[in-house]
This record gives C-alpha cells, sequence and structure tokens, in this order.
C-alpha cells in the first residue's frame, strides 16, 4: 500500500486518508474530563458571580394598576377593531393578508389556525362573566344590540376622544357620543385591576391552561408592554432580540438575525419579518452547505489561517 | 476460501437483523476507532480542543437544566438555590455557544469537509442552528418579563412565514416542552451522528498534506515521554482504516 496519494496535473487535490498518516500519542478521555471540570467551574463562578436576570413578568393587574390610561385605551381600541390584534390576519384572523416575501403570501397560507375574535375574546366574553355591576350588563346588552356601524361609530369616537385628552385620562376625556364604550372600557379595566382579567384569557374553562396568547396579544395591544421594554434597551430597533434585561449578554448568537432589523429596507419594510426569515433562512442553507458551494469551499486556503493551525 | 472470505459471505447474506446491525455498526466505526488512543501527528493546536469544550458544556448544560426541571418550571423564582442553578444554567449556554462558535470558524479555515466530511459538516451545522432554537425556546420558558417580550417579538417573524400556530411562542406549555424534549432530543441525536462521523473519518489532514510529510519528524508531546513520534508503517497502524477493519473484526468474531 503506498502512503502518497497520486494526483494527476489536472485533477482536483485530493485529501488523504487521516489514518495513513503517522501517528502520536492523545488521551480523549483526559482531554474531556479536564474540559468538563474547566466548563464546570467556569460556570459556577460566573453564576457566583453574575447571576441572571429575573425581572418578574408583567401581569395584566399590574398594567391595570400602573397605566389605567393604556388599558383604557386599549380595550377601546379592540371594540373599534384598530388594535394591532384586530388587524393582524393569520393565523389569528383575516382582517389582513399579513406579510409577503416577494410574490410568496406565506402568512396568509398558513390559514387562520388560532382564531382571535379580538373586540368578542379579549374585552367582551371575559366582561360578560362578571356579576353584580348592573351598569357593566346594560352597556354590554347595548352594545350587542347595535349594529356593526354605530359600534365602531361609538369606539372611534371614543378612541378618538381618548387620543386627545390629557395622558388619555378617560375622565378628562370630553362629552360625547360614545354609547356605551366608555362602561365597557372601564369594566374590563376593573376586571384586570382585580386579576379576574388574566385567569379570563388565559383560563377559557379550563383548570389547565399554559397558553398565553390571549393575554399576551391584549398586553402587546397596549403601549405599557412596549415602553417597559424600551426602557431595558429591548425594542426591535435596539437589538431588543438578542438582548435581556439588566447587563446580561442575552442571546448573541442571534446577532446576525437582530442586525438586518437595524439597517433598510428591512428597518422600514412592511414585510420586514418576512424579508429577514427568507434571508436568513437562505443563508442557513449556504452555511450548512458549505462543502457543496463553489468558491466558499476553496475559500479556507487561499485565506490561510489554516498555518496558523497547522504549523510544519 | 479463506475463514475470513466465509464469514464475509456469512454476514452479506445473513438475513438475522442483529448480524447485519452488528455488521453497520463495524462498518461505521470499527474497533479501536471509538476511543482511540493516538492520533494523527498534525493534530497539535489548541483549536481541537474545542470540540471537546463545547461537549463538556453541553453536559453541564443539560444538568443543570435536569436540576431545574426536576424542581419545576417556577423553582427558580422562589428559591435562591434554584435562581443559582438557573444562572449555572445561564452561563453554560453562554460558554457552549462560545466553544461552538470557535470550534466551527477553526472548522471552516481548515475546510474540514474535505476528505468525505461534507456529513460531518452539515450535521455540526444543523446541530448549531438548532442549539439556537433550543436556547430561544429556553428564553421563551423562563416565565419572566423577557419571557413575555421576547415572545410578544418573535411572533411576527414566525406569523410572517407562516409557522406561528405550529411553533406558537405565546403558549409557554408547548414552548417548555420544545425546549426540555424535542428539540435537546434532536440536538443529542445530531450530536452524536456528529461524534460519529469524527471518529469514523478522523480528523482532516492539512492541506496538501501527505503521510510521507510527516515521517521521520519530531514533535514535541506535552508529556514528558520522549517527544518522537511513532512511524508506523500504514498497513500495521494500531487504528484500522473503516475498509481495512472490517475483515479481521468479522474473522475474530467466527
Amino acid at each position: 500500500m503506498s502512503t502518497v496519494v497520486r494526483r494527476s496535473r489536472r485533477s482536483p487535490p485530493v485529501t488523504p486518508d487521516s489514518h495513513l498518516f503517522p501517528t502520536r500519542p492523545y488521551d480523549l478521555v483526559k482531554e474531556f474530563v479536564i474540559a468538563l471540570g474547566v466548563v464546570l467551574v467556569l460556570s459556577l463562578v460566573l453564576a457566583a458571580v453574575f447571576s441572571s436576570p429575573d425581572r418578574p413578568a408583567l401581569s395584566l393587574a399590574d398594567w391595570a394598576t400602573r397605566a389605567p390610561n393604556d388599558v383604557v385605551a386599549t380595550a377601546t381600541a379592540e371594540l373599534a377593531g384598530t388594535s394591532t390584534s384586530a388587524g393582524y390576519g393569520a393565523p389569528y384572523n383575516s382582517s389582513a393578508p399579513g406579510q409577503k416575501l416577494g410574490p410568496l403570501s406565506l402568512q396568509k397560507w398558513g390559514g387562520v389556525q388560532i382564531p382571535v375574535d379580538s373586540a368578542k375574546d379579549l374585552v367582551l366574553d371575559p366582561l360578560a362573566t362578571v356579576t353584580g355591576d348592573p351598569a357593566l350588563t346594560k352597556a354590554l346588552t347595548t352594545w350587542s344590540a347595535a349594529g356593526a356601524d354605530q359600534q365602531a361609530a361609538w369606539a372611534g369616537s371614543y378612541s378618538d376622544a381618548l387620543a386627545g385628552a390629557p395622558d388619555g385620562n378617560p375622565a378628562a376625556v370630553a362629552p360625547g357620543a360614545y354609547g356605551p364604550v366608555p362602561v365597557i372600557a372601564g369594566g374590563l379595566l376593573a376586571l384586570a385591576r382585580s386579576g379576574g382579567l388574566q385567569s379570563q384569557l388565559t383560563g377559557q374553562n379550563n383548570f389547565y391552561s399554559s397558553d398565553q396568547t390571549r393575554p399576551m396579544l391584549l398586553l402587546a395591544d397596549g403601549a405599557y408592554l412596549e415602553d417597559q421594554a424600551r426602557a431595558e434597551q429591548l425594542g426591535g430597533d435596539q437589538w431588543g432580540m438578542m438582548n435581556e434585561s439588566g447587563n446580561y449578554p442575552g442571546q448573541p448568537w442571534m446577532w446576525l438575525y437582530t442586525f438586518w432589523y437595524q439597517v433598510k429596507p428591512f428597518s422600514t419594510s412592511d414585510n420586514a419579518d418576512a424579508l429577514v426569515w427568507g434571508l436568513m433562512m437562505l443563508l442557513t442553507l449556504v452555511f450548512v452547505l458549505v462543502p457543496f458551494v463553489p468558491g466558499l469551499r476553496s475559500l479556507p486556503k487561499h485565506l490561510r489561517v489554516h498555518r496558523l493551525i497547522w504549523r510544519r | 476460501m479463506s475463514g475470513i472470505e466465509a464469514d464475509r459471505i456469512e454476514v452479506r447474506s445473513s438475513r438475522n437483523w442483529t448480524v447485519r446491525l452488528r455488521e453497520r455498526i463495524v462498518r461505521t466505526v470499527p474497533r479501536g476507532q471509538w476511543l482511540p488512543d493516538r492520533q494523527p501527528a498534525y493534530v497539535r493546536s489548541w483549536i481541537y480542543v474545542f470540540g471537546v469544550a463545547c461537549l463538556a458544556a453541553l453536559i453541564v448544560v443539560i444538568a443543570s437544566g435536569i436540576a431545574l426541571a426536576v424542581e419545576g418550571a417556577g423553582w427558580w423564582h422562589v428559591s435562591a438555590l434554584g435562581h443559582f442553578v438557573n444562572s449555572v444554567h445561564l452561563w453554560s449556554v453562554e460558554l457552549f455557544f462560545g466553544f461552538m462558535v470557535v470550534h466551527l470558524w477553526g472548522k471552516f479555515f481548515m475546510a474540514a469537509w474535505r476528505g468525505k466530511r461534507a456529513l460531518t459538516w452539515i450535521t455540526g451545522a444543523i446541530a448549531f442552528v438548532g442549539s439556537i432554537g433550543t436556547a430561544f425556546t429556553g428564553y421563551l420558558s423562563q416565565s419572566n418579563f423577557d419571557s413575555q417580550w421576547i415572545a410578544g417579538q418573535a411572533k411576527d417573524g414566525l406569523n410572517a412565514v407562516g409557522i406561528g400556530s405550529r411553533f406558537n411562542v405565546l403558549n409557554s406549555g408547548q414552548m417548555l416542552l420544545f425546549h426540555v424534549s424535542l428539540l435537546p432530543l434532536i440536538i443529542g441525536v445530531l450530536v452524536v451522528l456528529h461524534i460519529v462521523l469524527v471518529r469514523r473519518h478522523g480528523v482532516v489532514p492539512p492541506f496538501d498534506a501527505e503521510p510521507a510529510d510527516y515521517l521521520r519528524t519530531e514533535v514535541r508531546l506535552p508529556s514528558p515521554e520522549p517527544a518522537v513520534l511513532a512511524i508506523t508503517p500504514p498497513d500495521q497502524h494500531e487504528i484500522p482504516t473503516p475498509r481495512e477493519a472490517v475483515a479481521p473484526v468479522i474473522g475474530s468474531a467466527s
């Protein structure tokens, strides 16, 4: 058997079998045990010195206590159909076509798999469980008896009035034709403050529930959650996807994904998420298939960094 | 016909599934290559340590994760010990990714896919991407403010490509199960495959290197033993190549 791989002048270089090379002693198990010990000690020391962040989750009761005006404005937007979730599209509803990746309507094609009617599911149904509040019961009856145009007119007017009031304070709203909307929105604030709204949205009459889709949609429709996140440098345009609360490293391995959201055309596109995901899927495919990509697969030889690794 | 050849024919024609599986395993990674006590002479750089470091960090990640799982998802919010274990989990994950990045760049600069090692690169690359997904579900499973915010942001990306209902980041129960069972299982299988492939093909040789280049070469070894390279003709290697190992192994089984 020859130890030298013969090559023709035109054929690409052949990589010899590594088992044909002379060998030297190497203790893999010892290397692994030492590595395990070092990593364990490093992890323990880093944990002891730096700990880990744990800012408590925002509850709907917290939201109602700290930002009541935002809760009222959000409830009104849900009724008016102008909230983010109400106009989201798939997978929650059909009210918008959703984002597109070029000609591909991937979001729409995903279908409405988690149906959410924002006004009904996030506001009216939870309030329908409240008893002992005649004014609220009457307001809900009035709302359900009205036509869609009337409902939209009431909610739209009240939403505009809140926007014009100092700090969006419902008590400072000018008189107007708001129908039952102020009572309904105030009822949702009271229910949220009592803690009952959270269980209504999460539980859905189920003792066991681990799905926070509805309370999260409602919370995200408001401004309070984003205000809190931006204060922690977690906004989408603040590299937020890779950061976490406090001075912690977060997910630095997501830097490339987060990077695209900071630059045009992604940062200004209505289809930013679809475009970034499409680009990242393409880049991931290239990364996985590097051995087969002409040019890229031969790049390391020309970069000559390997000379730092293999010194003769 | 020799005894070895007869055994070969018997194995090839055997309808015994156990024999076939055994034969397949031996062909994939012959005896002596699982835990070799020698490596090719060119394996003498600190960069090689980072592959093992990834594995070591992964074990610390899994061990600390198991400790968190045993006590329950909310334990670390109410217990000082639980918070410390969570911190160990977090920092071991950070180390795991740090080691993986160095390992990955090292393998890139070595063009470690050469010599029929493309699948080794592919399994490693998918394991890296899968680890990002697993860590991501970990952040979603923290049940704190960061989980809320990350979930609220991430749903838009997943929904935009039509998979948000299957990978519902607002469903903390689904994310926790993904994080502690489904994704670690996939990563585990990929890591095992990756290691099997590394052991099967060995460490990629340097560019344009020939075995003869390393004959009569003296190497300073880290051990106090004489720093002289072991020079053995290829046909007398202690570690057989996959092709060479089949016959003797089958022969010894008869």
